[in-house]
């Protein structure tokens, strides 16, 4: 039975593949799960769509979960990581952060018929979801790295409909995970166990839009490509821009603070979100939907809710403040000789370019080469001559020729002062779509060269680059170590490429980022946010008080620790109840 | 030898095009734009014909408003080594464009006119051969592929056509309009802007060149296609039937 299966996973999957993995069976799948990492990319260029899973069943010990789409497969032809996503026997083998072994907590209770009935009075039949393959997608990540075993997801249509269904659920003690766009890279979206789904996609309405102002009112399952498209009907821009923006909600994003490309023009979510309204775990109705610019009455709670990852309280409305669209943007693909000079780059974009900045992306030789080597359609803008330190550079503005005139003489002063080796300055729209394309196909090409460890870490710009340098001091020739991002937000991406998983790299991998980022009093996660993976690893970033602190806030507005269990703070704060 | 590309400044690929309210034609204000992705092609051929040795000057003319000047200099950027600039505000037709061309190569005198084969704001596909024609020179239009013999002063030319493949041999002097899969273009590099902001681009006027630019044709109206209806969903045979007979009256 098991060759039998092994085959049919081989003939959904490219026989290319060079990362295979056994399928395990797990009887105790139930009660406790295995956290790895499996290195997925959740960046397909710009727009993502979501896949279609395809699921098979062979007895009922074990799951197989195999999720090939025509694109997946196209884009797929290194790694087999679709193995993924299975249960796993409880042993030794981890692939990811340390074995964080969770166990259910046992006070939370499990569904039976009468709840179902209820949820049905509440929703109607439609929207109480308990198909298979319906669930088996809403448990798996975008990643495919976490798996729940939820038996039920819940489509609630308008914020009454959910403060019914937390009511309840509080009062019945039943775990629940709120999801949007099921794009999140931590496990933050996704139930850890059987806690119930509860999916705020079907509310999709634009409720306002103000031409004037370009404040927008929606709902928080408005898809961010979609939100993008109307507002730029209107002439304005959304405040933030990432990769998973065809199938991500606004209201995840909020839920994570998302960050994105534009953040060192329009700044974090923070800034831009004016207003949400959230419902708290008992039910409660938050209506703290304001759209004004300033209002300085009483404590600004709506901050508790922006990145608590649906801890909190579940967001349902949202008011964000959208930036005019402006005409002229300009891209700039640099070649830099040394990490140095890439930072002094930054530092004269930002005083020369200043106000028409909007983006500020830099990759090292390693990531380039692979992006080369494994992107369809990615072509070197530059002439062929290996440099080490490649910057992006974009700028929007309002007068084409003023900005293209600024944008050249920094760059030329810049050449002439020896910052930048050689560049291109893109001539039209579809050059600077390559340019971008180079950069955002980086965590796709990384993943088509074989197994990977993704951290994503905010450090001071001066030591950004140390930490790479001394990881591939570390591995040697055993990995290959890789470092991009947002060097205008002190973000790096840190990405440690291997032919396959391995524990022993895995072990001179964590937790040395961890401790060398905590020395430098930076963020284990800059942007991707704690969720699952990082939840025990909050300490290295945040003092002890503060995590005591956000406990306390935990049990005050969640006293039954029902919403996202087991994610956020570390599990031995947040299971006191 | 000397090459001269013909190159347009057109609303950029990538936008979307909206039609003015007034409906006298197409957005332009406040829009990108850029330089032909033909004209582009063909720009990038002539400098790899430099560049092998086979020519020794590339000239890169355009017709236009006076913001045409930053589209020549992109082709400056790329590597062209002058510009000439025809200076004309009202919009120009494929014939007086052709004309204009014609008066340019007198002046110049190049062994060969490169032009992309159609612009993407009209479609026309008419400038090269035209312009070819007034010359009475040989054309090579739709080139997917160019080789020069400099003893044999020929192009052998390969075009696409909707059969396929045709290969033709033109003596020099010659008109050559490019196709998508001639080559790729070349990005602009920082040492060439720097390079192009000494480079000279030489102005003209239709007067100086002795063209009469009268149109004979006018734009009366520009409208948008009009919105594709919604398909209606029948329940049954019976019903498709019904709504293909009586509603449809195809059948």
């Amino acid at each position: 039975m098991r060759t039998e299966m092994w085959r049919a996973a081989h003939r959904l999957i490219s026989h290319r593949s060079k990362n295979l993995c056994d399928p395990r069976w797990n009887p105790n799948f139930h009660n406790s799960i295995q956290s790895y990492s499996s290195g997925f990319t959740y960046n397909f260029g710009r727009t993502c769509k979501p896949f279609n899973p395809y699921l098979r069943r062979q007895g009922s010990d074990v799951q197989i979960c195999i999720y090939p789409t025509r694109d997946y497969i196209e884009n797929l032809h290194g790694s087999t990581e679709l193995c993924y996503g299975k249960s796993f026997r409880i042993q030794n083998r981890f692939y990811g952060s340390a074995t964080t072994k969770i166990q259910r907590n046992p006070i939370f209770s499990t569904i039976n018929s009468d709840d179902i009935n209820h949820f049905r009075e509440i929703l109607g039949e439609k929207n109480v979801i308990q198909d298979e393959d319906r669930l088996s997608a809403a448990n798996m990540d975008w990643m495919r790295k976490y798996k729940g075993s939820s038996k039920l997801l819940l489509q609630p249509r308008s914020t009454e409909e959910v403060s019914q269904i937390l009511k309840y659920c509080n009062s019945r003690c039943l775990a629940v995970v709120p999801q949007g766009g099921n794009t999140g890279l931590v496990g933050g979206s996704v139930p850890v166990f059987d806690e119930v789904i509860i999916n705020i996609g079907s509310m999709n309405n634009i409720i306002s839009f103000d031409k004037v102002s370009g404040i927008l009112v929606c709902e928080a399952g408005c898809i961010l490509e979609n939100l993008i498209s109307f507002v730029d009907n209107q002439g304005f821009i959304m405040p933030l821009d990432l990769g998973a923006k065809g199938s991500c909600q606004i209201g995840g994003n909020i839920s994570t603070n998302a960050g994105g490309l534009r953040l060192v023009r329009y700044g974090s979510l923070h800034g831009n979100v004016l207003g949400l309204e959230a419902v708290l775990a008992n039910g409660t109705v938050l209506d703290m939907l304001g759209t004004l610019r300033k209002d300085n009455t009483g404590y600004d709670l709506k901050h508790l809710f922006i990145g608590s990852e649906g801890s909190l309280g579940v967001v349902t409305k949202v008011s964000i403040l959208t930036p005019p669209k402006l005409s002229s943007v300009n891209v700039a693909f640099l070649a830099c000789k040394d990490y140095l000079s890439c930072q002094k780059l930054l530092l004269e974009a930002k005083r020369k370019l200043g106000e028409i900045l909007s983006a500020f992306e830099f990759i090292d030789n390693q990531s380039f080469n692979v992006v080369l080597n494994h992107l369809e359609g990615a072509r070197n803008p530059l002439p062929p001559s290996m440099h080490n330190f490649y910057v992006l550079i974009e700028t929007t503005g309002s007068d084409e020729s003023y900005d293209k005139e600024k944008l050249e003489a920094f760059l030329l002063h810049s050449m002439e002062g020896g910052l930048v080796s050689d560049g291109v300055l893109a001539q039209d729209i579809n050059q600077a779509s390559s340019f971008w394309h180079i950069r955002e196909g980086i965590p796709e090409s990384i993943m088509k060269a074989g197994a990977v460890y993704k951290y994503d870490l905010s450090i001071p710009v001066e030591k950004m680059y140390d930490l790479v340098e001394e990881m591939r001091v570390r591995l040697g020739h055993s990995a290959k170590v890789m470092g991009y991002g947002h060097l205008g937000d002190s973000n790096l991406h840190l990405n440690i490429s291997t032919p396959q998983y391995d524990d022993a790299i895995l072990a001179q991998i964590e937790p040395f980022v961890y401790e060398w980022t905590s020395k430098h009093r930076g963020s284990i996660s800059a942007e991707h946010g704690v969720g699952l993976m990082k939840a025990n690893k909050i300490h290295y970033s945040k003092s002890a008080e503060t995590v005591q602190l956000m406990a306390s806030i935990k049990k005050l507005l969640d006293p039954n620790g029902i919403l996202n269990p087991y994610k956020v703070l570390p599990g031995s704060l947040a299971s006191s109840s | 030898m000397k090459i001269m590309v013909a190159i347009k400044r057109v609303v950029d690929y990538a936008v979307k095009i909206r039609v003015k309210s007034d409906k006298s034609g197409v957005e332009t204000s406040n829009v990108k734009m850029s330089m032909n992705p033909f004209c582009e092609i063909g720009l990038e051929e002539a400098l790899r014909i430099k560049e092998s040795g086979l020519a020794s000057e590339v000239i890169a003319v355009s017709v236009g408003p006076s913001q045409c000047v930053d589209t020549l200099r992109t082709g400056l950027a790329m590597g062209a080594d002058r510009a000439i600039h025809v200076e004309a505000s009202a919009t120009l037709y494929p014939l007086s464009v052709a004309k204009l061309l014609k008066a340019l190569v007198d002046v110049e005198k190049p062994g060969l006119l490169i032009l992309g084969k159609q612009a993407i704001d009209d479609d026309c596909n008419q400038t090269g051969q035209m312009v070819a024609g007034l010359l009475n020179w040989p054309q090579g239009t739709f080139a997917s592929k160019v080789v020069l013999d400099k003893e044999k002063e020929v192009a052998t030319v390969e075009r696409e056509v909707d059969g396929g493949l045709e290969t033709l041999c033109l003596d020099l002097p010659a008109v050559i309009t490019t196709d998508l899969r001639l080559n790729q273009p070349r990005y602009a590099t920082l040492p060439n802007i720097m390079k192009a902001k000494s480079k000279v681009i030489k102005k003209f006027t239709p007067q100086e060149l002795n063209v009469d630019i009268k149109s004979d044709l006018e734009v009366v109206q520009v409208t948008e296609p009009p919105k594709r209806k919604a398909g209606v969903i029948v329940s049954s045979v019976d019903e498709l039937i019904d709504q293909l007979k009586n509603e449809a009256h195809v059948i």
